[in-house]
């Protein structure tokens, strides 16, 4: 096999075997990127030079020699990050996020940036400054979003494996557009320390991989308590691996009949319902559950991502990092570098979430909007008192054309409809690959499948994604390049 | 719906210098945004506590203990602009 197919598992055990080999693997990925990457731009910019080759007293590292590339809104120390804005432009970071220190103590390159919408505002990887990135399966559809660069450079094998950050869907969308496995952990597993913030109260970093012993493999190095995040969680992270290969008899699994209703593509719902008959093929016992309050997900997502959002993107102002326009007098220096900085998006963001936030509309907007998240969790928590997991389409389509839904913001928020309400809750959610989306005309578009758990019980997610993919092995579908 | 916001006001709070034709794409965008938003007004909530934040996190203190820091220089190398071991803007008090 090539050696930039190689999933994390068997790149470990191809360097363990034959250190030189990590090596290669870098040159091979390199190649790759030349090959295919000026169709998809993935990469915004990618590392050759930094090969960290194996030395014998790290044999123990768990990614010693493999390339991992990171969504371009994680700081990386010396190295540009600009979270696909313009207004960061030569924005050089001073230290390592928490998420990639611990990579590089794991023994991981950091391999290349993956392209994202600005500020992870988005769901289709077009409203970076540095133009679309395209989806593998079919150039002319978007590779989902924010975080499409990276789910995009894993489907099209020139990534071994990628993170990206989900405050509304960005991690499982695009890993469910793309093919490839995306987990949104628990809020609080993953350290945010160095994750440029959208969202402070609903982002989470996680993995985009090919497999999903792959994303536990990655969780099991990113997981855990950092004292720079105070919203991390002191809680001990298990070995993700020990749920995998377990069978999933006796297990309780939830299908919410608001995530089967109207505007789901009926192609989605088939593969979904055929997925949900290989788990009952393998002994888990599926129920109807019911969340009334899923269908304000998206208002109550768009009150309170935008008020955050408002609120974190303050701080660029021109005058420590990235983009500044001259200007004699400051107050004018300010107004013009946030106009020429910011996309359309992110200026609809700002506007919209100090609107929320201001004198006379607070409580109608803001507090309003916080006090159904509160009922959009107790709807989890009263349906997790009886199943172990729920199970739903990822997204309500399959990938969409490059430009389709750009001119419609709310139609684009809608986009995001089954995924949102996980980010609310707070609970870890996975997509992973379940079947193709099929016209006989232009070439068919993976399908994603959602699993969601309580806070902090990924493992059972694992258990149940890892069982349901060794019965299917989608991941051994390749898109045509 | 009538507009509730003041498009020129809202840019000046965020520090926007929003050209004509923006303000006016803007104000669409956000009219409607807002439009949908308010399906939340339809929901009783009188009794309900908000979430702000998923997690019980109580007050998280460290002890305070100095660290050395050598950023400095390594934050100035790339700002916009410098002068010695400061951010340089422009002039913000005016000459008597």
């Amino acid at each position: 096999m090539e050696l930039f197919r190689l999933t994390i598992k068997q790149a470990q055990e191809v360097v363990r075997k034959t250190p030189k080999q990590a090596g290669e693997l870098l040159q091979a990925l390199t190649k790759r990127i030349g090959q295919v990457d000026s169709k998809l731009k993935a990469y915004v910019r990618f590392n050759p030079n930094h090969i960290q080759l194996p030395k014998r007293s790290d044999q123990n590292a768990p990614l010693l020699g493999i390339p991992i590339s990171v969504k371009d809104n994680m700081v990386t120390q010396d190295w540009e990050t600009t979270c696909g804005s313009k207004i960061l432009k030569g924005f050089v970071p001073p230290y390592d996020a928490t998420v990639i220190k611990k990579l590089k103590e794991a023994g991981a390159t950091i391999f290349g940036k993956c392209n994202m919408d600005e500020f992870a505002f988005g769901s289709s990887c077009e409203t970076s400054c540095f133009g679309p990135t395209r989806n593998p399966w079919n150039v002319d559809c978007v590779p989902g979003g924010s975080s499409g660069g990276s789910a995009a450079a894993v489907a099209s094998d020139t990534a071994i494996a990628a993170l990206g950050s989900d405050t509304g869907g960005s991690i499982r969308q695009p890993a469910s557009f793309c093919g490839v496995v995306g987990l949104k952990p628990t809020y609080g597993r993953v350290s945010r320390y160095g994750l440029v913030a959208f969202g402070s109260s609903l982002d989470q970093i996680g993995p985009i991989t090919k497999t999903v012993e792959d994303a536990a493999i990655l969780l099991n190095v990113i997981a855990g308590h950092d004292e720079c995040d105070s919203t991390s969680a002191d809680i001990p992270v298990p070995d993700y691996t020990s749920f995998l290969g377990k069978n999933v008899k006796g297990l309780k699994i939830g299908l919410p009949k608001e995530y089967f209703a109207e505007g789901l593509n009926p192609q989605v719902e088939r593969k979904v319902k055929e997925a949900i008959t290989v788990l009952r093929d393998l002994g888990a016992g599926c129920v109807e559950v019911s969340l009334p309050y899923m269908k304000y997900a998206v208002a109550v997502y768009y009150v309170v991502a935008v008020a955050e959002a408002s609120s974190n993107l303050g701080r660029f102002d021109g005058v420590q990092y990235g983009l500044r326009a001259e200007n004699s007098n400051l107050r004018d220096m300010y107004f013009e570098t946030r106009n020429q900085g910011f996309g359309a998006e992110a200026k609809r963001r700002i506007l919209l979430g100090t609107f929320v936030l201001s004198a006379g509309y607070y409580d109608a907007y803001y507090l309003k909007g916080l006090k159904v998240r509160t009922l959009i969790k107790q709807d989890f928590d009263r349906v997790f008192e009886k199943v172990d997991l729920i199970l739903g389409p990822t997204s309500p389509t399959p990938a969409f054309k490059v430009g389709e839904l750009t001119s419609d913001p709310l139609a684009m928020y809608l986009s995001d409809i089954y995924t949102i309400s996980a980010n609310l809750a707070g609970i870890p959610a996975m997509s992973i690959p379940c079947g193709f989306s099929r016209d006989g005309v232009t070439p068919p578009l993976p399908i994603g499948l959602q699993l969601m758990a309580k806070p902090f019980e990924e493992g059972t997610i694992f258990r149940a994604a890892s069982a349901y993919e060794q019965a299917t092995k989608w991941y051994e579908q390749k898109p045509k390049l | 719906m009538s507009q509730k916001f003041d498009i020129q006001q809202l840019a000046e709070l965020v520090r926007l210098n929003l050209k004509p034709d923006e303000r006016a794409k803007l104000s669409r965008d956000l009219e409607k945004i807002l439009a949908y938003v308010e399906q939340l007004q339809t929901l009783e909530t009188d009794q309900v506590q908000p979430t702000s934040h998923v997690l019980q996190i109580e007050n998280v203190f460290r002890k305070d203990i100095v660290k050395p820091s050598k950023v400095r220089e390594s934050v100035l190398k790339y700002a916009p602009k410098r002068s010695n071991q400061f951010f340089k803007v422009p002039k913000v008090i005016e000459e008597t």
